[in-house]
């Protein structure tokens, strides 16, 4: 190294640093719902297997995150949110993010293909794919239906998680993904509504900017209506039970009246109480998703002990 | 400025190198055990042929 002024050192990464650039609170819910989807499936799959497969599925996933901040950065720089990620921050430049991401895409699919099977490999490939190519270079920056479409690469992780025990696809995984898939929407335009100005200021085509926040209203009342039948319909496969399937009709019923509540407010109501109700829904949004999950898992424990299950 | 011995940037690059150390020690352990996992699962036996005579793993002619 020929370049020893100070400013170089004070830059200089830790490994904090690095590790953020995997996004590690998407990867916890990575994790989670992956190994949902492991757990419930019917094939059982030996722990050391069933660990590495979930540490590969999450490295993945965090690889995919890396490549996102290397190609955002710009943007990242811009959003207050996300101004103190680590290349935005000056912390880890954006060539180090790509070799960073790239190296973990290879070496995660590459392992997981070996630990599980292959069809899980090319399914989390194709995810890494989906979340660092189609959404983050294609569609969020030129389409406001952005997040809608790039749900689908967080929806993934449980359908690998069940090919991973499985070797296959079944309608139990694909709603598994389904629910994620239209989870997502209500959920993330719940926030855009009440973080105003960050993505207006980036330049990012959310439908709160492009097409007005009634529209987005009005779009959370029709994705939350058609996220319904998807969260019930899952309790009535091999892997739901009549815990999950009552647990589900409620927090249902909960989130559908949310989201009425925020179709029927305009913006002075909203102001007027700082955004309660949309706040309110979003962390709902959270807990829902969780629970829906750990009530599958509390399905599978039960059909352990010969109880649950249809 | 005093020159310190240990700077500030010392420390970070000590948890940098430790991270990376931890992180493959690891995964190695992790590839280790993956790999008894699988051999053992196929229900043969562990031990391999090696540049030395095995009689137990040759079979007998009859």
């Amino acid at each position: 190294m020929t370049d020893t002024n100070a400013s170089a050192f004070q830059h200089e990464a830790g490994f904090g640093d690095y590790f953020a650039l995997l996004k590690p609170r998407v990867m916890s819910l990575v994790i989670f719902t992956a190994f949902v989807g492991l757990l419930v499936a019917p094939v059982s799959v030996h722990p050391v297997i069933g660990l590495c497969s979930i540490l590969f599925i999450a490295i993945g996933a965090g690889a995919s995150g890396a490549l996102n901040m290397w190609w955002d950065a710009d943007i990242d720089a811009v959003m207050k949110r996300t101004a103190n990620r680590p290349v935005p921050a000056g912390r880890v430049t954006a060539d180090e993010a790509l070799a960073i991401g790239l190296a973990l895409s290879v070496m995660s699919v590459v392992f997981l293909a070996l630990a599980a099977n292959i069809l899980a490999a090319g399914l989390l490939a194709f995810t890494i794919f989906f979340y660092a190519v189609i959404y983050t270079m294609l569609l969020k920056r030129w389409t406001p239906q952005n997040i809608v479409i790039g749900g689908a690469a967080g929806a993934f992780p449980p359908m690998i998680g069940w090919a991973v025990a499985t070797g296959g696809v079944s309608l139990e995984s694909v709603l598994m993904f389904a629910l994620i898939f239209m989870w997502t929407p209500p959920h993330f335009w719940a926030l855009a509504l009440f973080m105003k100005g960050d993505y207006d200021k980036a330049r990012v085509p959310m439908l709160t900017v492009t097409h007005g926040r009634r529209v987005t209203r009005n779009h959370i009342l029709v994705y939350t209506v058609l996220l319904v039948p998807v969260a019930i319909g899952l309790g009535l496969t091999s892997i739901g039970g009549p815990v999950y399937l009552a647990a589900a009709v409620l927090m249902n019923a909960w989130f559908l009246k949310g989201a009425v509540d925020i179709w029927r407010r305009d913006e002075t109501a909203a102001d007027a109480d700082a955004y309660r109700t949309e706040k309110s829904v979003f962390r709902f949004s959270i807990l829902y998703l969780f629970l829906h999950f750990g009530m599958l898992l509390v399905e599978a424990t039960l059909r352990g002990f010969g109880l649950g299950g249809w | 400025m005093a020159i310190k011995a240990e700077h500030e940037i010392h420390k970070r690059r000590f948890s940098r190198n430790l991270g990376v150390g931890l992180a493959l020690t690891g995964f190695a352990a992790l590839m280790f055990a993956l790999s008894i996992v699988k051999i053992t699962s196929l229900g043969g036996p562990i031990q391999g042929f090696d540049h030395v005579a095995r009689p137990e793993l040759t079979e007998i002619v009859k």
